[in-house]
């Protein structure tokens, strides 16, 4: 591993200023995805800002309704939250599906939105990237690709986000709070993840040198009866091949609002508006679920290997939306 | 680049020089000399460097020491008492929970924060109802314990093990 310096940042502004003054710099959360990368050669920060002492780790409830979350909140004390359990379990349920236990009291919430968009190859230095060495070309396009994207993928790279968090949050509009050198900013989290596009080198919108240091749940009553289902190839402690997570708000049989994510599928956790649009107005039976989840996937370009997500994504959102409408009779 | 830290490991209070980039594993086996902490993967698939950091469950193969600075350290050799194992490792023996015994010390500490992760009402991944009290059934126990695998395949005796001392 490389030599680097080590920096416990005093506040938010201090650990601003010190990595946007850096360009080899990075701000260190849990560490369980920057250290492996560290450790890969995937990873050469010269600089790590320590941000996980940071003030940000209470789960707080806003004016309007809706709840704060700390950057630096672990995310086994924010899938225990009451606040969460009751209110927004689909949050819960995700985290609760993503990596082991001793990982989730190391992880941060903002460290998991960062974790890095990869893919086997991205992690073997060995092998061509365009996302760790852009221009090099992509070793997955005619490689390995069971866990590869079926959507919003592109020539130059076809790996998927791996977060669970994030799929659930896009669901809720969760809106991320940054602090950067010029300021701060929000932005609603499924703007916050990039697709590969020319510059796969990018996974989030972010500038070097901002920091996220809170995630808000907006108030959402429809959120208090929501699910995230994920499907793997073991029964836990995996990735995900596909997963939903929804929420649907039905009255006399007619869905009258709807939220859909899906986790597994692409370069950014997937707001599946186009499945909402055919939701919304509509009965809440099973040959909507279809209608809604082929409308979403009709825009998928499967690869060798992963063709069979589509279906399972298909089959996965029906089984959840159908679970949903059953749960409230 | 070097940098001072002090870690309290199984009791006993330690202040070390380290270079910036050791793992809390690394420090804990090379120079502190607590071996029972086990590298297996060294990239948190394993689970076999589990040990309580600050009285969670962690692995400490993706943890820098230097960002741990102060901390706590409980390892499966600190756990026992006086001449006493800590029930959950006497259950170990008395299930035959393993073979090789090389993931033993982080199943162990895993299991002891786990069950504590239980008593706190903390719902897991099988969990039907987040809201309702926690009833520990082997299914739960498999959750919870799947970030330690078990090359030899123990898992049926150290599950009947951890449902011992979590009844």
């Amino acid at each position: 591993m490389r030599p680097f310096e080590y920096e416990r940042a005093a506040d938010a502004a201090d650990a601003v200023a010190s990595v946007a003054g850096r360009p080899g710099a990075a701000f260190l959360g849990g560490g369980t995805n920057l250290v492996d990368h560290m450790k890969l050669g995937v990873a050469t920060p010269d600089l790590l800002v320590d941000v996980s002492r940071l003030p940000f780790d209470t789960v707080e409830s806003l004016p309007g309704g809706g709840v704060r979350i700390g950057g630096a909140v672990r995310n086994s004390d924010l899938a225990a939250e009451p606040v969460i359990r009751e209110r927004y379990p689909v949050l819960s349920q995700a985290l609760l599906a993503g990596a082991s236990g001793q990982l989730r009291n190391l992880a941060t919430t903002a460290g998991n939105l960062l974790q890095r968009t990869r893919c086997v190859y991205f992690q073997d230095v060995t092998t061509p990237c365009n996302k760790r060495e852009p221009g090099s070309g992509c070793s997955a396009l005619h490689g390995y690709t069971r866990y590869h994207a079926v959507l919003g993928a592109s020539e130059r790279c076809v790996a998927v986000h791996p977060s669970d968090m994030a799929v659930a949050l896009t669901a809720l509009d969760a809106l991320v709070q940054v602090q950067g050198p010029d300021g701060g900013r929000s932005i609603p989290v499924a703007e916050l993840h990039r697709l590969p596009g020319d510059a796969p080198e990018r996974d989030t919108v972010l500038e070097h040198g901002e920091l996220i240091t809170a995630v808000d749940l907006p108030e959402l009553p429809m959120a208090a009866r929501s699910h995230y289902r994920k499907v793997r190839d073991r029964a836990s402690y995996a990735f995900a091949l596909v997963s939903v997570a929804a929420m649907l708000d039905v009255e006399d049989g007619t869905v009258l609002d709807a939220r859909v994510a899906f986790g597994g599928l692409a370069h950014k956790p997937w707001r599946a508006t186009r499945a909402e649009d055919v939701l919304r107005g509509a009965p809440a039976t099973e040959e909507t679920f279809r209608r809604a989840a082929d409308a979403e996937l009709a825009g998928a370009r499967p690869l060798r290997d992963n063709a069979f997500k589509v279906p399972m994504a298909r089959n996965t959102l029906v089984a959840v939306l159908r679970e949903l409408v059953q749960r409230r009779r | 680049m070097d940098a001072q830290i002090t870690l309290r490991v199984d009791g006993e209070l330690r202040a070390l020089t380290v270079d910036t980039r050791a793992t809390l594993l690394d420090v804990l086996r090379e120079r502190i000399g607590v071996t029972s902490a086990k590298k297996g993967c060294d990239h948190g698939q394993c689970g076999a460097c589990t040990v309580l950091l600050d009285g969670r469950r962690a692995t400490t193969c993706l943890a820098f020491a230097v960002a741990h600075d102060a901390a706590e350290i409980v390892t499966a050799a600190g756990l026992a008492g006086d001449g006493e194992l800590h029930p959950v490792a006497q259950a170990f023996v008395d299930h035959d929970a393993f073979q090789c015994g090389y993931c033993t010390p982080g199943q162990v500490c895993s299991a002891v924060g786990m069950l504590e992760e239980v008593e706190a009402g903390w719902p897991s991944h099988v969990t039907a109802d987040l809201t309702a009290p926690i009833e520990l059934d082997e299914t739960e126990i498999r959750e919870r314990m799947s970030g330690n695998l078990c090359r030899c395949g123990a898992y049926v005796n150290i599950v009947s093990a951890i449902c011992e001392v979590g009844r």
